[in-house]
């Protein structure tokens, strides 16, 4: 995945001024950052759900920008996606769920899609889950679910959109177990999307730190760490002010909070 | 000046909103012919959007047959043609009430459950994730359900129908004295094959248009709660006059 100099806006406001990233084949890549600098858009860019309006984005080699529908789809059959809140599909069990993309892309029999899944299911702990409805799950075996469901076409390139939001650490430890093994045993190329410094550094080889529309610093997790850019010490040591400032923009203090005064009446 | 600058935005925003609609259809529509190869999908949703409004449409056909008796043999007895109350009742039932009441409450039961399912759908990301798994989602959630809906509004149609006439001659018949015989000869000999027509093509102009606004709306609902609200208050207000309007277009047409 390849990303080139890529503009993208919304109402005139600009969410990508010049972004620039590579994730290469066989790694873990993070893409970190604070709260609304465009990660989840930057996903969406690369799976073609919106385009760049100016740069280019290449994902396994192709230029997505001159891909048609038929090819996008195509082009994401190559790949998996775990969601933020897992979006699993409401109207069927655990095993419907990750029986879906099997049910609609191949025309295996009905044994083998039961073996495949029950083996993603184990895979990740959750065999015995198997006719659980969604609803029925907390929100670390629904995240295990949508990952077994993301990579049961084994895919060659798996996207994670904020995998570590509201787990509690044991469901953590097994998200990021889960991660590093499907990079490691099925060599799968991972991007994943997060703020969660700590989680990332234990498992990425290369991060990416963004901020203000374009990526600000770049380098292993040690490489972040020891870096000297003020936004990216601040955001290594969670510091609550700095470049990324706590507070958003708004009048000064006096003349909201003491209308009076700022216009010169006395008491 | 205001007026017309008020009036231009509005035609403006009505052409781009019906504009929207028809590309919607068009897309739709292409996706048909897969649907049509896994009958599976499809006849689940006329399960669900017939299945599921069985019961109201039963009622509600019960009682406005019950009603239409009660007026009727009013207003027949004073002219001493009381006898042609099973033609009276059913030419109503067959040509205007079934198919308009029908479709208003489809509207109202089947189209509201199918906007808030898709905006749910979509608020919680399950079309996203079909489209990040390669399955277009107006192949998989909007043309079955189009179609389930589209078949089941006749359906439905016939069922008020029947039941609105048991509900007429259930009054007529036994409570006001009305001939059976009677009731039944005068609906056989005076009701034409072309009054069936009229309210079967009602029925499905009705289903297909209440059928795409209901998924149309939920398929572009803001994914918030406000907003699929919303898309369900259009839905139900926006299906309701169409059929309305059509009606008295199709009215018009027949006669």
């Amino acid at each position: 995945m390849d990303v080139r100099d890529a503009h993208y806006s919304v109402g005139g406001r600009a969410i990508f001024s010049g972004l620039s990233l590579q994730a290469i084949k066989g790694q873990i890549t993070a893409v970190m950052g604070p709260s609304g600098t465009g990660k989840t858009t930057l996903l969406r860019l690369i799976t073609a759900q919106i385009h760049a309006q100016a740069g280019q984005v290449h994902v396994f080699g192709e230029n997505l920008a001159t891909l048609n529908s038929r090819q996008t789809f195509a082009m994401r059959r190559r790949m998996g996606m775990l969601f933020q809140n897992s979006a699993l599909l409401t109207d069927m069990d655990v095993f419907e769920n990750v029986a879906f993309p099997l049910r609609e892309h191949t025309d295996l029999p009905e044994a083998l899609i039961r073996n495949l899944v029950l083996t993603k299911l184990n895979a990740v702990g959750l065999r015995g889950a198997a006719q659980l409805m969604p609803e029925e799950l907390s929100g670390g075996m629904a995240r295990r679910v949508a990952l077994a469901r993301a990579v049961v076409m084994d895919p060659e390139l798996l996207i994670y959109d904020e995998p570590f939001v509201g787990l509690d650490p044991i469901a953590l430890g097994v998200i990021l177990r889960l991660i590093q093994e499907m990079n490691q045993a099925l060599g799968i190329t991972s991007i994943i999307v997060s703020h969660d410094v700590h989680e990332l550094a234990s498992i990425a080889q290369r991060s990416y730190l963004m901020a203000a529309g374009t990526i600000v610093a770049a380098g292993s997790p040690q490489e972040l760490a020891a870096s000297d850019l003020p936004i990216v010490r601040q955001f290594m040591s969670g510091a609550p002010d700095g470049p990324a400032p706590f507070h958003y923009p708004a009048p000064d203090l006096a003349s909201q909070f003491l209308p009076r005064a700022a216009s010169g009446v006395v008491a | 000046m205001t007026t017309a600058v008020v009036n231009d935005g509005f035609v403006l925003r009505s052409l781009t909103r019906i504009g929207r609609v028809t590309i919607f259809l068009m897309h739709m529509l292409a996706q048909c012919g897969r649907v049509l190869a896994r009958p599976g999908l499809v006849v689940n949703q006329i399960y669900n959007a017939g299945g599921r409004s069985l019961v109201i449409i039963m009622l509600s056909g019960l009682f406005t047959g019950m009603v239409l008796a009660l007026l009727g043999f009013t207003l027949l007895q004073r002219f001493g043609s009381e006898d042609a109350l099973g033609f009276a009742a059913a030419l109503a039932l067959l040509k205007e009430l079934g198919p308009v009441l029908t479709a208003l409450l489809f509207a109202g039961r089947a189209g509201t459950a199918l906007t808030s399912e898709i905006g749910l759908m979509r608020a919680t990301d399950q079309l996203t994730a079909m489209q990040m798994m390669a399955v277009d989602p107006l192949r998989y959630v909007a043309a079955p359900r189009f179609l389930g809906g589209l078949i089941a509004m006749p359906l439905l149609t016939a069922v008020y129908d029947v039941v609105g006439l048991f509900g007429a001659h259930a009054v007529g018949v036994r409570m006001m004295g009305v001939d059976n015989g009677s009731f039944w000869s005068q609906m056989q000999s005076s009701v034409d094959f072309k009054d069936v027509k009229e309210g079967i093509v009602k029925s499905v102009v009705f289903g297909f248009v209440c059928s795409l606004i209901a998924v149309y709306e939920g398929y572009h609902a803001e994914p918030t709660a406000e907003g699929v609200g919303l898309a369900t208050t259009r839905t139900v207000v926006a299906s309701s006059v169409l059929t309305l309007l059509l009606d008295y277009m199709l009215t018009a047409a027949f006669i």
